[in-house]
């Protein structure tokens, strides 16, 4: 479950935290295991599909999600840092229709970080973006389109802020 | 589709306008009453041309209005375009609430 999401403006960053029922190493698997992680990455109508999957320090993992109407979108990690089972630091981008990375499009970087938690596990994510990269990523990956669960929450939210 | 439709250029001068704590603090204070520029940088250790800059720069992204009344210039915040950058960081957010309840399903053995 989430414990907290804070976003920050300032430096256009987002940190969640998350516990788990689990030990760290089996949520470990769930990044490090390419068919554990293509059940988690995309949502139900767009299943996440891992064709290239290497989490050492300079590795690369590449994806492609599929839509309802056969609809695809590529992407792909640069493992910055792994340290099993404790972090991973990679830059997230995205990739042409041929699957190779766009360099020209932009970037996030993307922190995760575990800890063992009242018997349980702690996974910490942190994203930082540039303006244009976050709103590219979100733009491209068709977020609008993708999680329409997420629009009445969304309006909650903004309700709620007033 | 429930976002209205941003261009690129659009989308960058929003975060650029909002990734300035003086700039945010601009927003805050121009809700209502709608102060002028002047009285605006009265509020500020900075110079009038500072403020001033400031403002330019969330004129730019839309995220204020001026007018005039008389001889001063109002300053006033677009909530819409406030609500709509909160709504970009708000998309990150449940996208990844998305991921950790599917992640806590798989921990669960939930389908499979």
């Amino acid at each position: 479950m989430i414990v907290s999401v804070e976003k920050d403006l300032d430096s256009l960053s987002l940190t969640l935290l998350a516990d788990f029922d689990a030990p760290i190493e089996r949520v470990w698997q769930l990044w490090a295991d390419p068919r554990q992680l293509e059940r988690w990455w995309g949502p139900p109508s767009h299943p996440a599909t891992m064709e290239k999957h290497d989490l050492a320090a300079g590795g690369e993992v590449a994806y492609v999600m599929t839509g309802p109407a056969g609809e695809e979108s590529r992407g792909w990690w640069r493992v910055t840092s792994a340290d099993p089972p404790r972090s991973l630091r990679f830059t997230d981008g995205w990739a042409h229709r041929d699957g190779t990375p766009n360099h020209a499009a932009p970037t996030t970087a993307v922190q995760m970080r575990l800890s063992e938690r009242d018997g349980g596990t702690r996974m910490e994510l942190r994203f930082t973006f540039e303006s244009r990269e976050h709103m590219d990523q979100l733009e491209r990956r068709g977020a609008f389109d993708v999680f329409p669960q997420s629009v009445g929450q969304m309006d909650g939210i903004l309700e709620s802020n007033g | 589709m429930v976002v209205d439709e941003l261009t690129d250029t659009e989308v960058d001068r929003l975060f650029h306008a909002l990734a300035d704590a003086t700039r945010r603090d601009i927003l805050r204070r121009c809700v209502a009453p709608e102060p002028s520029v002047s009285r605006l940088a009265d509020g500020y250790a900075m110079s009038f041309a500072a403020v001033q800059k400031h403002v330019a720069v969330l004129e730019r992204a839309g995220l204020v209005t001026k007018h005039r009344l008389g001889r001063e210039q109002l300053v006033r915040t677009d909530h819409d375009a406030v609500a709509r950058a909160r709504r970009v960081l708000d998309e990150l957010e449940a996208t990844w609430r998305g991921r950790v309840d599917r992640m806590a399903d798989l921990l669960a053995g939930h389908d499979g």
